[in-house]
């Protein structure tokens, strides 16, 4: 179907809070939301058995581009993306050359903008060359035209106590957010996966879940004493979901993602040496698992992020120590939400709609993003099958990489429909 | 059995049978020839990403008393020093015919990444990777303990078997831990903490900071070898702190029950781990390990290759 037509109506479906509701769009804008609504000039796209949610909004994706494009690039990143319902992604700063300067975060901003599929959020470098030593030109991507507000060296924590305290002081100018990936390097040189019984066994060496759990919470603390903004990036461990909750507690402005695969997998799966499986920070326990569910259930928790990694073929076909870390996530997320959250009853779908779409947007200050499905609202919407059993199969992906630790997994729901400013950017069929 | 790739995936009866297979071929060097034609024809190569001259060199005895033809491949000079990947390098062996690769590799798991993967067809014998396991070690030092202490029974029921040393990077430890329980021994670790794995709890072996409480009930003693360079990265102080708790000497050799062994995988640090008089003491059976060793790598690659368990010693 062509872009060019621009009035739709999306019929049959429901909304997050389970009302039946018809969608119109015109012109990139919702119009009308309604009960069996005429269909009149309108395109039909039909959503019976669907959910309709407001668009999803991802806080941390690798891209890859510049610098990696054998691995993914920007457009390939947003056709994995809009497979999977999103709409808007946060490209990670760690690519090459590291996004530490306005140049680079607006040449990734553009390249996002000429996919017309989704929005591209660029990440800029907490630190320059994210060697956490000297801060990166945090003013100058601010103030490009990729209008930058979250900061992160993703990858490499900002280990040095004073550089993640004058970064935090920093960016209270503009009302940013620093996005630490909590892990204290000198407790997992050379680590491989969570240090535990699996690891003691396979003699791999081991990624302790205090190595997370410390650096949390001394940046809370560091937050809480400069009344700054942090968002800790991809939690993996019980004890930090235990910190966010005190640290939210007492009134800290902290907020925490965790990623869909650590919310489904875990270190057992390192077992038979795969290092599909090799991700960073690493596939937890199965009590972890469930700590981050109860806490992204809870609020605890307050979104999903998908951590996307793509990585070439033989990055990981490779002995486990020589492998990359990282793992696929756009693609999937919504089907893994809804098997380890919805379907098991800890969530609901307005809870999927504000972990994935409401609260990212807000966290990373994303206007025109996470808004209620209302009229006036741009149409940014992701339409979901949930009764409808796939199986993940790595070569039909549209990621330029394969390392998805999820193959020949079946799940339940399947995102079929993608709308991004009223467009049609992904669909399965069903408005063709 | 197609691979040996850890104790962790073989049963007890495997176990035994590999070492019964040993028992039987040990006869083999014994004979004048010290030969038998059960493998020729078939083409193994040694493939040894890490140093490691004995190993190498007990799997190669082993592979030529059993008719097969060896190729070595080592590191230096080779195309894996010079950063092939462990794919390529497996699909050329499988291009030239490898009926079995035995792997030495740095990167636990190597082993098990090459029998996984559809890059070569032949039989893979882990001969120790990483820190995770070093499975034919662990049978040589069953077989050893075997033959002087089970009074003709097939496994080590009861006995008592203190493992002194760095648990945490020991592949020997490791295996051993795994088959010396299966064939229902006790076993103990004994490290300084900073050694002892995370969640050791969940190993089937009690535990001991203080070695010398554990010495007089030892059946058998057995001595790893502590990597210098631990020192530097802090998990012990210095070198003679080190021998002064957990070194096996002559006083503490003296403390052993009388029928009690000592063994040592080798290479020893002599002065950090063990004297020299108590590697040297009539309880040692160091160099004997060294000699079953043949014994039992014939066995296993008897077991992997032949097909059949039936032996004629001088056939």
């Amino acid at each position: 179907m062509s872009n060019d037509q621009r009035n739709f109506l999306i019929k049959g479906g429901h909304l997050a809070d389970g009302d039946g509701r018809d969608i119109r769009i015109s012109d990139g804008v919702i119009t009308e939301v309604g009960e069996n609504l005429a269909i009149g000039e309108s395109h039909v796209v039909d959503a019976n058995g669907c959910v309709i949610l407001s668009g999803l909004v991802d806080l941390h994706t690798h891209l890859r581009e510049p610098g990696r494009e054998d691995s993914e690039t920007v457009l390939s990143g947003a056709q994995a993306g809009v497979k999977g319902g999103y709409v808007a992604l946060s490209a990670m700063a760690n690519t090459s050359p590291v996004a530490d300067t306005a140049g680079v975060v607006e040449q990734v901003f553009r390249l996002g903008q000429a996919t017309g599929l989704l929005d591209v959020f660029p990440i800029g470098a907490v630190t320059q060359g994210i060697a956490g030593k000297v801060l990166a030109e945090i003013g100058a991507m601010a103030h490009s035209v990729a209008r930058v507000r979250v900061f992160s060296d993703d990858g490499n924590c900002v280990s040095d106590p004073l550089v993640m305290r004058r970064a935090l002081e920093y960016v209270k100018q503009f009302g940013g957010v620093i996005a630490q990936h909590a892990q204290e390097p000198s407790l997992t040189i050379d680590s491989q996966m969570n240090e535990g019984v699996v690891s003691a066994l396979l003699g791999l060496k081991g990624w302790p879940a205090v190595a997370e759990e410390a650096i949390i919470a001394r940046d809370v603390l560091l937050a809480q004493h400069v009344g700054s903004r942090l968002h800790i990036c991809h939690l993996t461990t019980a004890g930090g979901v235990e910190i966010i909750r005190a640290a939210k507690a007492r009134g800290i402005q902290v907020s925490a993602e965790v990623t869909p695969h650590h919310l489904l997998l875990t270190d057992e799966l390192a077992r038979g040496f795969d290092p599909i499986f090799k991700v960073n920070p690493p596939l937890r326990t199965q009590a972890d698992v469930l700590a981050l569910r109860g806490g992204l259930a809870d609020g605890t928790i307050d979104i999903v992020a998908t951590d996307h990694a793509p990585h070439p073929g033989e990055s990981k076909e490779c002995e486990w120590q020589e492998a990359a870390f990282g793992m696929l996530g756009l693609e999937h997320a919504l089907s893994i939400i809804s098997a380890t959250m919805v379907e098991t009853g800890l969530m609901t779908w307005v809870d999927v709609q504000d972990r994935m779409s409401v609260a990212p947007a807000r966290i990373a200050g994303y206007e025109n993003h996470g808004c209620v499905i209302e009229v006036g609202s741009p149409a940014h919407l992701t339409i979901a099958d949930t009764n409808s059993t796939y199986r993940v199969d790595r070569d039909q992906l549209a990621s330029k990489s394969k390392n998805t630790p999820f193959h020949g997994m079946e799940f339940k729901t399947k995102v079929v429909v993608t709308f991004f400013n009223g467009n049609v950017v992904y669909h399965d069929g069903r408005c063709a | 059995m197609k691979h040996l790739l850890s104790i962790a995936d073989i049963s007890r009866e495997e176990a035994i049978t590999i070492l019964n297979t040993a028992n039987e071929l040990a006869k083999v060097s014994d004979t004048p020839m010290k030969k038998l034609p059960t493998l020729r024809g078939r083409t193994i190569v040694n493939l040894f990403a890490e140093d490691s001259t004995r190993t190498r060199i007990s799997f190669e005895a082993a592979a030529k008393r059993l008719s097969a033809d060896v190729i070595n491949f080592s590191a230096k000079g080779s195309s894996v020093s010079k950063g092939e990947s462990l794919k390529d390098t497996a699909q050329t062996l499988q291009a030239m015919g490898a009926d079995a690769v035995i792997i030495r590799h740095g990167a636990s798991g190597a082993p098990a990444r090459l029998a996984a993967c559809e890059w070569m067809s032949g039989a893979v014998i882990n001969a120790g990777d990483g820190t995770h396991e070093h499975p034919s070690q662990a049978l040589l030092d069953a077989f050893t303990i075997r033959k002087h202490l089970s009074h003709g029974k097939e496994d080590l029921a009861g006995l008592r078997i203190v493992i002194v040393g760095d648990i945490l990077h020991s592949r020997v430890a490791r295996s051993n831990v795994l088959l010396l329980t299966k064939l229902g021994a006790r076993v103990t670790v004994v490290a300084p903490p900073t050694l002892i794995p995370y969640g050791i709890e969940s190993w089937p072996v009690d535990v001991a900071y203080d070695f010398d409480s554990v010495i007089e009930t030892a059946d058998v003693i057995m001595m790893l070898r502590v990597q210098l360079e631990r020192m530097s990265e802090l998990f012990f102080p210095n070198a003679r702190e080190y021998s002064r708790y957990f070194g096996l000497n002559k006083e503490r050799l003296s403390r052993m029950a009388p029928h009690a062994l000592v063994m040592h995988p080798g290479p020893m640090n002599r002065g950090l781990e063990i004297t020299a008089d108590s590697a040297d003491s009539a309880r040692s059976v160091i160099l004997e390990q060294v000699t079953n060793g043949v014994s039992v790598r014939m066995a296993i690659l008897y077991l992997l290759l032949a097909g059949d368990t039936s032996i004629e010693v001088g056939a």
